[in-house]
């Protein structure tokens, strides 16, 4: 093959959707022997483009160039038959069989050979992971390892990761990364998902950049700027972040948990072990860990969504009362505001129309008369709160599943605020959502804090952690750490905390109040 | 060229009326072809199920007699489906309700007195909940899956039902027919006609619809119950109780079944017998899924489906039909409404052969 001529060469390819276009003449070539970056915000047609390239789903018009011949992917076992290898965001692998059988379900060969591959692939490629080690005994590193070892197995020549780093720790990024660099140069191409700038300017040769289903530009991440590819990205400057207050903090704890201890039902659910949380008025306290280390468990028992009669009286505690032993409904009326991480079908249904999402959880601010719903009030209720969190949508009657993830996020946001809460609870506030949007919401939350209200997040995103909270926990196995004052400590101090270690010669970190 | 099913942005309105008419034709010339191949006249066993039962007015009278029950026990299963509470023994309801209303006449054979029917519809609705109560209180305390529950439950009501008739409640003067004493008038609802047996207690069905439709859209508790059929986790989130959601759906259900039950004993039928029920705990099953859950579509479906049963038993007598046709084209009428409903929020579309012409095996 020559030099020039890439391995995959995309043209003109177009996929609509009945809503949207995600893919609009996209054009790409890939390399062997190099990492390319697809870079996006959420919504931006990452997913759909990569889907299109493993034969996941097919494109509308234009063509696939694999070698310099023009390829059709009825199915992923086409793509993997060219040497097309995927890792997803979300692992497939059998949690109760070992490494080498979830291996040996897929890649043909006696189990004491493939086990003896596994391990050679380990060793060259620096993806070191015990071939008989049962899948949930390991870290969300090491399953990430299986799953690149298993398309390394079936002679690979191009290997698309999806957000491999979101789901982990900033220790074992790195250790990924020097993976990807020996693969790329043994001569594999690699396609890296990404949205987050630094990673892709610190390991990627190639930057695509997609913006609205389309190929804002294709640059050299290495000697461009984080600004320059955030404003590729997004299309315009990103608005700064007004920095902390430093206005006094609450007397009283309006959320308080002692010694909360919750023994998980599921087999592969998180126990929640003596975790310890004070939120005061006035400060961002945030919860940090990769997740699936009790986060989901953690918010359900904050929320009143599930509650555990074993749990002492005061364990949990909301504006100074006890409210371990009251639902969701009860510990809003007392001032309390939570928005989930998911948002269709728990923050909001995605069948009914944004009005009525709003009577989901603001009913009791006047908006029933004897039981009987005032749709009036309710109406501009809804219209108010589309106004003034920028919400786009087609209206109060716009069933909440036809938003796009960040403008029912706003949605979802703008209604908990409206109920004027004294605490308020946020799992993953910008998740999904887009670079301004995200910031707007941080810049809210700041100004709730500044307001005196107390705020709790739950967040993957240490960046975000870092830029808005006053003191931080890190989850990890269900064990909470202490609190740690955000200005003192690293994301190395946290990354260590993430997976199970607590920074012995950090001693000198201060534990806050 | 090969379709596929791609799910619509928004639900059909068009289709969302196009379905049951549809339902309809579909069932229609189904069941035109079926009685063509078992040698039966087909035009005039159509006539029979279409047009007969308006040819005169008792006929008339007799449609809005199927109509109530129907339209009661639907609207209130409709409830619970749109809940996700799948209660398929308002049969079974509907037979206690109209058991604990007859228990008045039974016991007071002599008594003349106003408070009879009073007395009979409190009892009938309290027999109906009561049955259901027991699917609620397994269903929330253990569990108990209620499809299974409340289905056991309509066998053993009707196991009740044969004691009472053939044991303590049979009427002494009744040649040992498994059947109680014909009620005295002032346990009965009067005739709205003279001749007829259309009676005023098609009212309660006409006062619930109206009571439902407000329930469901414009009060804050039949929004609790759509929320939590529509999403679970949004509901739990929100604060509404999933129990309390099973309790209503299951007591608004055997109240409107067992007040069909004593409307029943209390006005055609005059008295409890076997056949009480008319299978109507069952046939406002396919009524509620006809009316698309929707207060107002039950009113038509129940509608459609009295007429089906009126022209079902001319159809026995002219075209020489067994009653299993009758509930074939019923059957079939939930299939095809089945069917059809997808369309509502889904579509086809070809699948385009793509300008991506050479496939992988070209290559390797």
């Amino acid at each position: 093959m020559s030099a020039n001529l890439p391995l995959l060469s995309l043209k003109n390819i177009t996929k609509r959707y009945p809503s949207v276009v995600a893919n609009d003449n996209i054009c790409l070539d890939v390399h062997a022997n190099s990492i390319h970056a697809v870079l996006g915000e959420n919504g931006a047609g990452k997913s759909t483009l990569m889907k299109l390239v493993y034969g996941l789903i097919q494109g509308d018009s234009g063509e696939m160039l694999w070698q310099g011949q023009r390829v059709q992917l009825r199915n992923p076992a086409a793509a993997r038959k060219l040497g097309i290898g995927m890792v997803f965001q979300h692992f497939s692998l059998f949690e109760t069989l070992s490494v080498v059988e979830n291996i040996s379900l897929t890649i043909p060969g006696p189990r004491h050979d493939l086990s003896q591959k596994i391990r050679e692939i380990g060793e060259r490629f620096q993806l070191t992971v015990n071939p008989d080690a049962s899948v949930h005994s390991l870290s969300v590193g090491e399953r990430q390892r299986v799953e690149i070892i298993r398309c390394l197995l079936q002679d690979l020549k191009l290997l698309i990761l999806d957000e491999p780093t979101s789901v982990l720790p900033p220790q074992h990024i790195s250790a990924l990364f020097k993976a990807l660099r020996k693969l790329r140069d043994s001569g594999v191409a690699i396609l890296f998902i990404s949205h987050k700038l630094e990673e892709i300017r610190e390991l990627c040769d190639t930057a695509t950049v997609l913006r609205g289903g389309k190929v804002a530009g294709t640059i050299d991440p290495t000697i461009t700027s984080t600004q320059e590819l955030a404003t590729l990205m997004i299309g315009h400057e990103v608005a700064s972040i007004q920095s902390r207050s430093d206005k006094p903090k609450s007397e009283q704890a309006l959320l308080q948990l002692e010694s909360v201890s919750v023994a998980s039902d599921d087999p592969f659910g998180t126990s929640l072990r003596d975790i310890n949380i004070q939120v005061h008025g006035g400060e961002i306290v945030g919860i940090a860990g990769v997740s699936g280390n009790g986060q989901a468990e953690l918010s359900r028992l904050i929320s009143g969504e599930q509650i555990d009669r074993n749990l002492a009286t005061n364990a949990i505690r909301m504006m100074g009362q006890p409210v371990t032993y009251l639902g969701a409904a009860q510990r809003r009326a007392l001032g309390f505001a939570f928005v989930p991480e998911e948002r269709l079908g728990r923050g909001a249904v995605p069948l009914m129309s944004l009005a009525q999402n709003t009577l989901l959880t603001t009913f009791d601010k006047g908006l029933l008369k004897g039981g009987f719903i005032q749709r009036k009030k309710l109406q501009s209720q809804t219209d108010e709160c589309i106004q003034e969190f920028d919400v786009r949508c087609g209206g109060v009657n716009a069933v909440a599943g036809s938003l796009s993830g960040g403008n029912l996020q706003k949605f979802i946001i703008g209604r908990e605020l409206m109920l004027s809460p004294k605490l308020l609870f946020v799992a993953q506030p910008t998740w999904g959502v887009d670079i301004g949007a995200a910031t707007a919401i941080r810049q809210r939350l700041l100004n709730l804090r500044d307001s005196g209200i107390a705020v709790l997040i739950v967040s993957e995103e240490l960046e975000e952690l870092f830029e808005i909270t006053d003191r931080l926990h890190v989850i990890n196995s269900g064990n909470l750490s202490p609190s740690l004052n955000t200005a003192d400590v690293t994301p190395n101090d946290i990354g260590e905390y993430m997976i199970g270690q607590s920074p012995g010669s950090k001693q000198e970190t201060r534990h806050a109040v | 060229m090969p379709f596929k099913l791609q799910r619509r942005e928004h639900a059909s309105r068009l289709m969302l009326i196009a379905a049951p008419l549809s339902a309809v034709v579909l069932s229609t010339i189904v069941c035109s072809g079926l009685l063509f191949i078992l040698n039966k006249p087909v035009g005039q066993t159509l006539y029979s199920f279409f047009i007969a039962p308006f040819e005169n007015f008792y006929s008339i009278t007799e449609v809005f007699l199927k109509f109530g029950p129907l339209l009661l026990i639907a609207q209130a299963l409709a409830v619970g489906f749109r809940a996700k509470v799948w209660n398929i023994g308002a049969e079974g309801q509907m037979i206690v309700g109209a058991i604990a209303a007859s228990s008045v006449p039974v016991y007071f054979v002599d008594s003349t007195s106003d408070w009879l029917l009073p007395a009979m519809i409190i009892l009938g609705a309290l027999g109906g909940m009561a049955w259901a109560a027991i699917a609620a209180f397994l269903k929330t305390r253990f569990n108990a899956n209620e499809i299974l529950v409340t289905l056991m439950l309509t066998s053993i009501a009707l196991q009740l039902l044969y004691y009472l008739l053939l044991g303590p409640w049979k009427d002494p003067m009744g040649f040992n027919f498994p059947q109680t004493v014909m009620f005295q008038n002032e346990a009965l609802f009067e005739p709205l006609f003279s001749g007829v047996r259309l009676n005023t207690s098609i009212a309660i069905p006409i006062i619930f619809t109206i009571v439902i439709w407000l329930f469901m859209e414009r009060h804050f508790g039949g929004f609790k119950l759509v929320v939590g059929g529509l999403a679970p986790q949004a509901a739990t989130y929100a604060g509404f109780s999933a129990k309390k959601a099973v309790w209503v759906s299951l007591l608004l259900a055997g109240f409107a079944a067992g007040l069909a039950g004593m409307s029943e004993v209390a006005g055609p039928i005059g008295q409890l017998q076997r056949s009480v029920t008319s299978g109507y705990g069952y046939s406002a099953i396919i009524v509620a899924y006809l009316g698309a859950l929707n207060p107002l579509g039950i009113v038509f479906a129940a509608f459609f489906l009295a007429v089906l049963q009126i022209g079902g038993d001319v159809a026995l007598v002219s075209a020489n039909l067994p009653i299993s046709a009758v509930h074939v084209f019923q059957g079939l009428l939930l299939i095809f409404y089945l069917a059809v409903y997808t369309l509502v929020h889904y579509q086809f579309k070809p699948i385009r052969s793509a300008s991506l012409s050479a496939t992988s095996d070209h290559v390797t």
